[in-house]
């Protein structure tokens, strides 16, 4: 029956335990070096570079990548312990959380060998940062509307036209970004796209970068004027990259970081409530607990199914529908129930839970946009259920 | 029918379907088929899945039987299984055999009144809200005796059960007794609150069971009913309360199993047990409230109707929702308990699963 939506309970293997103690006490000497501030959402970014190197150096980039590239062949969960950890610390991962989900699993499985060997034992070592290139002016949740153009040119082809919302865009070395090579066809409107590994050095790219409500200035307009990219760099078959997109979904939609963004909010009110909370505020921090970790164990059961080599799309869109939502709600529910615990003589702690929260809330709208929106997702899962 | 490993969970399924058909028992009008279900049950030892070998019962694995329950909830089972089962396991704590006939357990709410047993065993005090307390031949009663907890098996005859029915329409009884002499009584080493939160499991598998059953009906409801010339299942708006649905049924699915191999491979007590118990009880509750919501607004008034097999599951669901501690008293109590950790413990507590 198509309605059967299957998530077995997963008990994380001793090895997993190990690993996430060992990067526990690595967090924690970074902290204590001053590295980055778990308490601050925005601390860490000056030194967001080093810090993907170290991670580097001890293997926990590209863990589940071919020792031929440098990865080290470890499980999906392994890597699943290794994420959850630094999410929740809130770790500087932005040079290197990309290629390590999306960016290097997609060359390993597109890109030319010549490639793989050039980039992914750089990306290992913590040094390449990448960014994606799919949105457009006129282009967001409705992929297939990309107009951003690639023409055939001698040796290669030349790129024209333009990018926007691009993470990290200012910062990145590479780009994977989809690009037009041919109008679509009057039975397939997704025909006609092709990926293409896009160095950000080359002459003819500007990123405009552009503020965000956060306060943050991480998006990017990047715009494309002749921009020569040799033929080995195309990843994928030319204009059916479509087909590409969808089975790496599985991959971006389930993990941890689709509901542990806010998660300070959680730890930020459980803090303020003291050790013996009004049976209100107890409630509701048993409740937000409850809701988390039924989260939670969906992950890490669409992260043994991929371990298993399934392709779990329904299950994953689910996780990522249901824990974006909790995690946009969490700010405000944290600010609720924040609001009936009495102050303290010795409250310090609560300016400074205002200011996290004050970022939360901020952060919030975000978070049910990026990577296919809660709209789209129903989409598939209704297309799952048989429906469409 | 769902897709799952085990034989015992399939030949369940199939007893159900065969013996217990929402639709027929409607079209019935008749008790006649809860004989046959429960000679059934009986003859293939599922009521005594619980109850180990040595002590004359099945000795199924903790967490085959789980899955029993969970098709239980996906036939929205209108028989003290559930009940009988754990009122088995209650009385294996003790080392206690099990009558056959169906049972149920003494209390089914956390905050109740004790329940007393003096130094020569016989009971004394009430207890409210016992599922299936009125058809039920024997009562599993944990009570405080002089020297600790104890375990009572008692004749139903022998105690006050007054009427009454839950949500769902089963029997949910005051069940009185004073100076009751059981038939068997022993010392045992479980709380009130161990029986509790094996129940509390219990039920979030059978609501996770019933909710897997409502998306099947209502996706295939969808699919048939035609409104604008066309399928209701083409309009986006059905679509995406059908994805919602979907969402809750996994969301119960995922933490009533996580809850049920927990508690399987390491028992009623620790924090790990504690949280997932109470966050499947808490979790799956919501998932019965909300999904159910969307299953009745997609069938329209139809589903409403006593001819349709819709409310079976809603209401039982919905009612599964109360005994053993609801999601608003397990919430408080897995709120103190992560209030009492702090901060800095909450995350290795969900991180330990």
């Amino acid at each position: 029956m198509t309605t059967a939506l299957r998530f077995d309970p997963l008990r994380l293997p001793p090895r997993c335990q190990e690993l996430r103690r060992e990067v526990r006490e690595f967090l924690a000497e970074e902290i204590a070096n001053g590295v980055f501030d778990p308490d601050n959402p925005e601390s860490g970014s000056a030194n967001a570079d080093a810090f993907a190197r170290r991670v580097g150096e001890r293997g926990w980039i590209g863990m589940t990548w071919p020792k031929k590239y440098g990865g080290g062949e470890r499980s999906f969960l392994e890597r699943y312990v290794v994420t959850e950890e630094m999410c929740v610390a809130r770790a500087p991962t932005r040079r290197f959380f990309v290629v390590d989900r999306q960016s290097g699993p997609t060359l390993i499985r597109y890109g030319s060998e010549a490639i793989r060997q050039s980039i992914l034992p750089r990306a290992v070592r913590g040094e390449l940062c990448f960014c994606i290139g799919m949105s457009e002016p006129g282009s967001g949740s409705d992929l297939f509307a990309v107009q951003s153009r690639a023409t055939r040119t001698e040796g290669g082809w030349l790129l024209n036209g333009s990018k926007i919302w691009t993470s990290n865009a200012h910062q990145a070395d590479y780009m994977i970004g989809l690009f037009r090579t041919a109008p679509p066809t009057k039975e397939n409107r997704r025909h006609g796209l092709t990926s293409f590994l896009i160095d950000m050095k080359t002459p003819g790219i500007v990123c405009n970068r552009i503020g965000m409500m956060t306060g943050h200035r991480d998006f990017n307009e990047v715009a494309f004027t002749d921009v020569f990219i040799p033929d080995d760099h195309v990843i994928g078959e030319i204009d059916g990259a479509w087909k590409q997109a969808t089975s790496e979904l599985a991959y971006e939609r389930s993990g941890p970081e689709r509901f542990l963004e806010t998660y300070g909010a959680l730890a930020g009110v459980t803090r303020l409530a003291g050790t013996e909370p009004d049976v209100r505020v107890a409630a509701g921090l048993g409740q937000l607990t409850a809701q988390l970790h039924a989260l939670r164990r969906m992950s890490v059961s669409v992260a043994g199914m991929l371990e298993q080599g399934r392709e779990p799309v329904v299950e994953a869109a689910i996780v990522k529908d249901l824990g974006t939502l909790w995690e946009q709600a969490l700010p405000q529910r944290a600010r609720e129930l924040s609001a009936l615990i009495p102050l303290a003589d010795d409250d310090g702690w609560r300016e400074q839970f205002g200011q996290r929260l004050s970022y939360y809330l901020k952060a919030a709208p975000k978070l049910t946009i990026q990577g296919g929106t809660t709209e789209v997702l129903r989409g598939i899962i209704a297309r799952g259920l048989g429906l469409r | 029918m769902a897709d799952t490993d085990s034989f015992i969970v399939d030949m369940a399924d199939r007893m159900f379907a065969d013996l217990a058909d929402l639709q027929t028992i409607i079209l019935s009008r008749s008790d006649a088929w809860k004989q046959r279900l429960w000679a059934e049950l009986e003859q293939t030892g599922l009521t005594r899945a619980w109850v180990p070998e040595a002590l004359g019962g099945a000795g199924a694995p903790l967490d085959e039987a789980f899955g029993v329950l969970r098709a239980a909830g996906r036939a929205a089972l209108a028989a003290p299984l559930a009940e009988t089962m754990l009122a088995g396991w209650l009385l294996a704590q003790a080392d206690m055999a099990a009558p056959a006939g169906p049972m149920t357990v003494v209390p089914a709410a956390p905050d109740a009144a004790p329940l007393r047993m003096d130094a020569e065993g016989r009971l004394s005090g009430s207890a409210r809200t016992i599922p299936f307390g009125a058809q039920a031949g024997h009562f599993a009663v944990l009570a405080h005796g002089p020297d600790g907890m104890a375990v009572a098996l008692v004749r139903a005859a022998d105690a006050k059960v007054a009427p009454g029915s839950g949500l769902g329409g089963d029997p949910a009884n005051t069940v009185s007794f004073t100076a009751v002499e059981p038939v068997q009584f022993a010392p045992v080493d479980i709380a009130i609150e161990d029986l509790m939160l094996m129940g509390a499991v219990v039920r979030a598998q059978q609501i996770a069971g019933a909710l897997e059953t409502m998306l099947a009906l209502s996706v295939r409801y969808a699919m048939d009913r035609v409104a604008f010339e066309k399928p209701i299942s083409k309009f986006q708006a059905v679509q995406h309360n059908l994805a919602r649905l979907g969402g809750e049924v996994a969301a119960a699915v995922a933490v009533a199993a996580s809850a049920a191999d927990t508690v399987s491979e390491t028992g009623v007590r620790g924090d790990a047990a504690l949280l997932e118990a109470a966050s499947a009880r808490i979790r799956a509750s919501e998932a019965a409230g909300t999904g159910s919501a969307i299953a009745h607004q997609v069938h329209g008034a139809i589903g409403f109707t006593d001819e349709h097999v819709l409310h079976r599951l809603t209401l039982r669901a919905l009612g599964w929702r109360d005994d053993f501690g609801n999601e608003t008293w397990w919430s408080v109590r897995l709120g103190q308990f992560v209030a009492t950790g702090g901060d800095q413990r909450l995350w290795p507590l969900l991180a330990s699963r």
